[in-house]
């Protein structure tokens, strides 16, 4: 059961504003296909390593030298707001 | 029609003996995506530059340049893989303005070849859904029948190519968004295996089960496409060395040697009669020319469709944690940063997005990871070791793709659980990242397309297409009405 507080906690963690309404809609949402996810607990999975890939993952190693690249303006030009060539942000630290 | 309904090959061939030119070809693409996509919606951004391309391919045929295997040919790319300059949205509110500086390697693999990219196709926002009715630019039609969907996520991609709008499209394929589709639009689609085909440059999902792929109108044509695109990429870390063959000159439509695996949890008592029927229909095809066929079990098949959605939105939740307003996409200015990142992507992402990335980071949260996302990556590798058994005593596996035919718009979108069980059969396959492919297996009683599916080992697409082209021999081709 995810109550509209576990909401609240991970939607902070996924930095999401949710209006009240889909806190409310998330609640019932999650709840109810998580109950139906409870089921992978039913499968014995003792001494089972998890995978995160389902190929073997090859090593390819290669010069380090400098290919196509893409120039600052290129980098920076979908930024919301830029100064320069830095992406501009409001205050980190609290002013 | 003069040109798209005929074969990529044949018109190709024409292009290059410049019996036709580009510019013809990619002029009918573009006529017909102004008069029948204005209901069909399948694309979400034009190129302006195509007429232009398709001139240049002729020019360099006329000076006897040597022209690639999709020379003047137009093709249309799914709103997920990155087009320099020309916007690239993965149909999300979030990303409406973004114009990439560069293209993904499909894309230039593609433009490399010859490839006229036509346009970008309509999709579920970010790959996610299974209907196409999580777009920001709205419901794609099904061409079959304009009040039912066209599937998803690719539905666009899917759409465009039954109504003829291109030869061929790109798709993604996560858990089943190339094959459910390519099902209910009555075309062929196949996912590669994992690592196939370079995910550079394509609007990430879920890294270790994304797939690119491409929709075609024939087994041969779906063959050629992938062959352009498929190879190691440097710029994957995860994209294999593994040599391409040339597919289609080795189509082997001989199965006295196959032996077909029937997986009987696929076959339930439950599974739509229709959809039973087609697929049975398909197997005894492969039998009367000389297939074996076995009875094979696939245990843990009704776990897929947790461990999928456990999986994929773990890996969303990381993957869409980029869209913060920093450094592209639009954002809702506030004075506090935290405040800025929360407004961005609360009012940036649509619902389904939203639910998915806190039903990942909720996995992926202390105190739950082992219960779940650890859990899920476990019984991944049951279901990967499955599959590994079966494929030790048969060369395919051929199933349904789909549980029904296209449903009706709006029929599931407020049923979650539903909507999600209808990958059931397509996304064991994104978890132990093997070749899978719809393949067109006739037509149900109510008029609409279904699809059969072809499931090799690793690295088999020969397999597939060879069963592909059997199945495409007998049966008869059935196209949309006024199409």
């Amino acid at each position: 059961m995810i109550d509209e507080k576990t909401v609240e906690k991970i939607a902070n963690l996924s930095r999401l504003s949710l209006t009240d309404q889909e806190i409310k809609d998330y609640s019932e949402h999650l709840s109810n296909i998580l109950k139906h996810f409870e089921e992978v607990a039913k499968v014995n999975t003792d001494g089972v390593e998890p995978i995160v890939t389902p190929t073997p993952i090859e090593f390819h190693s290669r010069e380090d030298e400098i290919k196509d690249q893409l120039l600052p303006d290129e980098s920076l030009r979908n930024a919301p707001e830029r100064s320069g060539y830095l992406f501009k942000v409001p205050p980190v630290i609290g002013s | 029609m003069k040109f798209l309904n005929k074969s990529l090959l044949e018109v190709r061939n024409d292009i290059v003996s410049k019996k036709i030119k580009a510019v013809d070809v990619v002029q009918e693409s573009l006529s017909r995506i102004n008069t029948l996509d204005k209901e069909l919606n399948s694309f979400v951004a034009l190129n302006d530059k195509a007429l232009e391309q398709a001139e240049a391919v002729d020019k360099k045929i006329q000076a006897g340049e040597n022209q690639g295997p999709l020379a003047g040919i137009p093709i249309a790319v799914k709103d997920m893989f990155c087009t320099k300059d020309l916007r690239t949205t993965a149909c999300s509110n979030i990303l409406k303005n973004f114009v990439p500086p560069y293209s993904a390697t499909v894309v230039k693999r593609l433009e490399a070849a010859g490839a006229i990219i036509v346009g970008k196709t309509n999709c579920d926002e970010f790959a996610m859904g299974s209907s196409n009715e999580n777009s920001a630019f709205g419901v794609v039609k099904n061409p079959w029948d304009r009040a039912r969907v066209a599937g998803g996520s690719s539905g666009g991609s899917a759409s465009a190519v039954a109504a003829r709008l291109a030869f061929g499209s790109m798709g993604t394929d996560t858990g089943g968004s190339i094959r459910q589709p390519a099902s209910l639009c009555g075309i062929y689609g196949i996912k590669p295996t994992y690592g196939r085909v370079s995910r550079y440059g394509i609007i990430a999902y879920a890294s270790s089960l994304d797939q690119a792929g491409p929709f075609a109108g024939s087994t041969k044509e779906a063959s050629e496409i992938l062959k352009v695109i498929a190879g190691y990429d440097e710029k994957d870390s995860t994209s294999s060395a593994e040599a391409v063959p040339d597919w289609t000159q080795n189509i082997s439509t001989d199965m006295s040697k196959m032996t077909i695996g029937i997986p009987k949890e696929y076959f339930g008592d439950d599974l739509n009669p229709e959809i039973k029927k087609i697929a049975m229909n398909a197997i005894e095809i492969l039998k009367s020319k000389g297939a074996k066929t076995k009875e094979i079990s696939l245990p843990h098949t009704k776990f897929a469709i947790p461990v999928y959605y456990l999986v994929a939105t773990s890996e969303a939740s990381s993957n869409l944690a980029r869209y913060d307003g920093v450094r592209y996409g639009v954002r809702i200015p506030s004075s506090d940063i935290n405040d800025m990142y929360a407004k961005t992507r609360g009012q940036g992402f649509g619902t389904e997005v939203k639910k998915r990335i806190m039903l990942g980071t909720f996995a992926l949260s202390s105190g739950y990871y082992d219960a779940y996302y650890k859990k899920a990556s476990q019984v991944r590798h049951i279901i990967l070791k499955d599959f590994a058994k079966v494929f030790s005593e048969v060369d395919a596996i051929v199933c349904p793709v789909t549980t029904s035919t296209a449903f009706k718009i709006g029929e599931k979108i407020k049923d979650t659980i539903s909507m999600y069980y209808n990958d059931i059969f397509t996304t064991s396959v994104n978890l132990a990242g093997l070749p899978g492919m719809s393949v067109p297996g006739g037509l149900a009683s109510n008029g609409l397309p279904v699809g059969v599916q072809i499931i090799a080992p690793h690295f088999k697409e020969q397999t597939i297409f060879n069963i592909s082209q059997t199945l495409e021999d007998n049966i008869e081709k059935k196209v949309p009405h006024g199409i």
